[in-house]
Parts: C-alpha cells; structure tokens; sequence
C-alpha cells in the first residue's frame, strides 16, 4: 500500500460527497430516499458537455485546454449554466411528481415513484446520447508531485479545491443565513415550521435546486475524471447513500466526510483487492454504520 | 397435433411460462410490499441468488464455475429457496429495525453486490460467462419444441398455482391479518402484542425465498444464466408489474405480471422488426423509458394497481353477518 491512496481517495470522496450533500438535504426535508440523485449527477455531466459544446461553438469561446488543466474555458463556463440547467430538472421533476405525492400518500411511495423516474431518466439519456461514453477531454494528464512523496494532476488537485469550496459554502448558507435557518426549521418539523411563518414550499424548492446544482457539479468532476456515460450517476448512487448515512441524515459535513471516508475505503480496496471491488465498498460500509451506529457520525439518537 | 399449430403453440407455451415465472417473483414482491409494505429495490439481487445457486448445486463438473455437485433440480429449487430466504432474512434483521427507507437503500445495494459477485468471483459464478448446462426439468423431450415448452409450461403453472393457493390461505389467515395490521397501524398492532419486526421479517425472508424459487425456475427453463440476465431493469420491470396489476392482491399481482410481460415481449417484436440494427440500441433504450414513465405515472395517477386490493379481513365475518340477520 502506498499514501498515494489517501490522494486517490480523497478526489473520488469528494466527488461522491458532492451528491451525498444533495441526497441528505432531501432526505431530510423533503424525508425519503431519493432513488433518482443519481440521475441528476448523471444529467448534470451531459448538460455540461453540451454546453460547453455550444459555448465553444456558437459564441466563439475557445476549446482549448487552459494550462496546466485539461478543463477549457468554454467547460469552466459552462458548468454554473449546467449547475443552473440540473437544478431547473430537479424542480420539473419535483413539480411533475413528487409534489403530487407530497403528504398525499405513505411516504415510501414517493420513493417508488424516484426509482421509477430513475429508470426514465436515465433510459432517456442514453437514448439521446447513445451509451457510448463520451468525454470532456481526452488529453492524458500527468500527475506532479505535490509533496510527501504523493501525487496528483493539476485537475483533481482543482477539483478537490472546488468541491471543498463548495461544501464549505452550502454549510456557511445553512449555518448562517435566513434561509438555512427555514431549512433546518423544515427539516425537524415541517408542520411547526409552517405555523411559525417559513414558507415550506420555498424551502423545499430551494433544497431540489440545491441538491441538483452540486450533484451536477459533482457529475462534471466525475466526467473530468474518469468518463461520461449514462450509467455513471446510477453507479454512484450507492456510495452517496452509504455517505450520507455514515455521516448522520441531515447534516452537511457529515456527508462530505463521510464520502472522503468512502473514497478512502475505495481506494484501499481498489489497491489490495482490484479495481472490480470497488463497489462493493460503498455496501460493506452501508451495512456497517447500519449495524454499529445507525444514526452516522453526526446524526443525533431517533 | 398439425404442423402449422406447432410454432404457434411451442411459441404460446414459452410466453406463458415465463409471464407465470415473472409472476411468481411478483407474487414475492407481493408478500413483503403488498401484504407488508416492505419495499424492496433489489429483486434481481435475490432473484439472481436464487437462479445461480440452484444451477451451481445441480451442474455437472465444470472448469469455468464452482459446480460438480449434480445435485437433483428439486434439491437445487429448495436450495435456491432457502438461500435467497436466508439472505432476505439477513437484510431483514439488519434494516427493519430502522427507518423504511433505509430497508430500501441495503436491498438496492444487494443487488449491486450480487451483481458485482456474479460478473467478479469467476471461480463461483463463471463470471461473464455465466453457467451453462444447467439440467433441464424435460430434457428428454427438448427435441420437440412444442411439447418441451408444454410440459415445462404445465410444470411452471403446477408451482405457481400452488403458491398462489398458499398465498391466499396465508392472507386469510391470522398470520396475513396481522401483517396488514402493522402496515395499517403498527402501534394499534403493538398493542395487541404482535411483535412488528417479527411479523415483517417473517413476510420479508417469504417474500425472498418465492423470488429465489423463481429465479431457479428460469434457469432451469432456459438452462443458461449470466449476470446480465439480473441487472436493475429486471426490478423495475417487477415493481411494474405488481403496480400496474395492484399490490396487495395476488390475482394482481399475476395480472400485472402477464400484461407488462406481454407489453415488454411485443414491443420487443416490434423495435426488432421495423427499427433499422443501427439504432436497436436505442429503440431499447426507449422501451425502458416507457416502462419508467408507466410505473410512476400509476403511482400518481392509480395506485391501487387494475386490481387494486380487496378489503379482507376474516373469511369469517361472512358467518357473523349470516347469524347477526334476523331470521
């Protein structure tokens, strides 16, 4: 085993919290397990890809590798509009059926109606743009040494910067502002929260868009750093989840370092078992917390 | 029986058989989401557990799989019964003590890892390769299509049948009573003493073991399995089936099994006939759209399913409405 693993670990961990955030906001206020967040990371990465392709093309920005990244300026564009785009879906989505289920029926069938949206979502996206996978970029990057004697490219090293960013931004806004403190209000007891005057429904838009923006930018991590494929959200959905209950339902750092600890794991096994056990990781770790400490690291007792 | 009846029936008899067998896994999922609402997103999981260990139990020796134990087909059935009961009863315990949703999650990650050892541990499973020469229940007549298919057909609808009866005792049953109770109220159930976790593990490992059963069934039908043949859509096509049929009723849950069943055979036949080789791919890809657009859209639109489920509560209580009538 070399500490190169932490390195490895590290980058696909923060990936994977990216949408471990979003998955456990909705999990926590909307409450039930979102079978098509995977979806989002998934349709978050074509909608970048496209973009960047328009971008490029119509408006005249260039294509072109920025130095010392493989990411163009046209990508470094069109990710917020691609954020914006998967957080627009993620409201369709929500207005299109789960709000139609919203304390209409037992709870759980809005999670059936998630895993059928999952199948939907994704089927369509491979009908568009067929399963062959597709990149960003096929420029091969070496890795620099940074340090310790570890390594890592210019690109998960800006990448690692940008989710950090990110993660510490979405705690900041829950932790800080008016409208975190109607989410966390939403979260513990939506019916309270209606009566001292949050506007429930806002809240819960506002957490779909949320989720959808940083499972997008998660989606285009992961398209940056291995490929874009139509499956690629479905396959991280199970490391999401295993985050997001590792790290206690509800609470954003939780989920960030839960992911880094499934990254981490990931990455170990991928050393000393094979690439082909990767995901078995995300399982081992969900059965875990499941049967030593169900409410995650941060969560509180039920 | 004439020639030209040969491939028609041969063709009728294969439909049929499998519509029954995907009924039959339908009928699991009844148990533990109709009866229990329990909810399981991993059915190829345990549906896959099934289909390889029975073929592993009663395949000759084979240098590509683990295998050689020749076993009879009904030993390798009554294994695969048990195993994916057991590993039902595994996730059971660990989640069903906890929030529903998170008895959700670990079925849907089985269902990775189960496809993950089949394509991974070659040594057991084949790998891609999967298992093959797996015994047939009616070999001996394989030479002539039509007959294979009915006898298998008659074989199938012999099991299923038998389940759907012990199914509908079960419902009626104090058993099928109490599980209804916990799903309606669980604290109104409690407090006639009725041990939620227990009742709900019980309908869970049942469910479990009826779509093990079934997986082995096809395998021994079709007498080769890969793991391809368990991948996420198998679930939804089930979750199709019990939703559009009506969960909570078995006659509706066989149904909903034969209708989506004939629905996914004929588009099958049409996106191979009209829709060029170039974009098959896609046409499929569509196919299974259709499929996720028709489960939610029942959800919201229909949810008690073409069924729907019949309010049972004893099957005496005809008895005390015949001797509370004034004669």
């Amino acid at each position: 085993m070399t500490p190169q693993v932490v390195v490895d670990g590290l980058i696909s961990g923060a990936l994977i919290g990216l949408g471990a955030i979003g998955l456990t906001l909705t999990y926590s206020i909307l409450r039930f397990a979102n079978f098509a967040h995977g979806e989002f990371v998934t349709f978050g990465a074509y909608a970048a890809l496209a973009l960047s392709a328009v971008i490029s093309s119509q408006v005249g920005v260039s294509g072109e590798a920025l130095e010392p990244f493989s990411i163009s300026l046209a990508l470094v564009l069109a990710v917020p509009l691609a954020m914006a785009l998967t957080a627009a879906f993620a409201l369709a989505l929500d207005h299109l059926l789960f709000s139609r289920l919203r304390g209409k029926s037992e709870a759980i069938s809005v999670v059936m109606a998630s895993f059928g949206a999952s199948l939907a979502i994704r089927a369509a996206i491979e009908f568009v743009f067929t399963s062959r996978p597709s990149y960003f970029n096929r420029e091969l990057q070496i890795a620099q040494p940074i340090g310790f004697g570890l390594k890592a490219t210019p690109n998960q090293l800006a990448m690692l910067v940008v989710a950090v960013a990110l993660t510490t931004g979405v705690y900041l806004l829950l932790a800080r502002t008016q409208l975190g403190r109607s989410m966390r209000a939403v979260s513990e007891n939506p019916s309270l929260a209606r009566v001292a005057g949050v506007d429930v429904e806002r809240t819960i838009r506002f957490t779909w868009a949320l989720g959808g923006a940083l499972a997008s930018a998660g989606g285009v991590m992961a398209g940056l750093l291995v490929q874009i494929r139509p499956f690629m959200g479905f396959d991280l959905l199970l490391p999401m989840f295993a985050a997001a209950i590792l790290g206690g339902i509800g609470s954003v750092p939780g989920a960030f370092v839960g992911a880094l600890i499934v990254g981490l794991a990931e990455a170990l096994t991928v050393q000393l078992a094979g690439a082909e056990w990767r995901a078995a990781v995300a399982f081992v770790a969900l059965v875990g917390v499941l049967l030593i400490r169900p409410t995650g690291i941060a969560g509180r007792a039920a | 029986m004439s020639a030209d009846l040969v491939g028609p029936i041969a063709y009728a008899s294969f439909f049929l058989s499998m519509a029954l067998m995907n009924g039959l896994v339908c009928l699991g999922l009844n148990v533990q989401w109709g009866q229990t609402g329990l909810f399981n997103v991993g059915v190829a999981g345990f549906v896959a557990i099934g289909a390889y260990v029975s073929a592993i139990l009663t395949t000759p020796a084979s240098n590509i799989h683990l295998g050689g134990f020749a076993l009879p087909i009904l030993v390798g059935w009554a294994g695969a019964a048990i195993a994916a009961g057991g590993a039902s009863a595994l996730v059971g315990a660990l989640t069903l003590r906890l929030r529903a949703d998170y008895l959700a999650i670990t079925t849907f990650g089985v269902a990775v890892v189960v496809q993950l050892a089949a394509l991974n541990a070659q040594r057991v499973t084949g790998g891609a390769f999967g298992v093959a020469f797996i015994p047939r229940p009616f070999d001996s007549l394989s030479s002539s299509p039509a007959l294979y298919n009915m006898a298998n057909l008659a074989l199938v609808a012999i099991v299923v049948l038998t389940v759907y009866f012990a199914l509908e005792t079960l419902t009626l049953s104090p058993w099928g009573r109490v599980l209804r109770a916990i799903r309606e109220d669980e604290r109104a159930a409690m407090s006639l003493g009725k041990s939620p976790t227990r009742y709900r593990l019980q309908a869970f490992a049942l469910g479990g073991a009826l779509m093990g059963l079934a997986g082995a069934m096809e395998a021994h039908f079709i007498g080769f399995i890969a793991p391809e043949n368990y991948l996420s859509s198998l679930t939804f096509q089930v979750w199709a089936m019990l939703i559009v049929g009506g969960s909570g009723n078995n006659r509706g849950a066989l149904l909903g099994a034969a209708i989506v069943w004939a629905l996914w055979t004929l588009s099958g036949l049409v996106i191979s006939d009209l829709v060029p080789a170039t974009y098959e791919a896609r046409a499929a890809a569509l196919r299974l759209v259709a499929i996720g657009v028709l489960l939610a859209a029942m959800i919201v639109i229909r949810p008690r399913g073409l069924v729907g489920e019949r309010a049972l509560v004893s099957r005496h209580i005809g008895d005390l409405d015949a001797a509370a009538t004034p004669r």
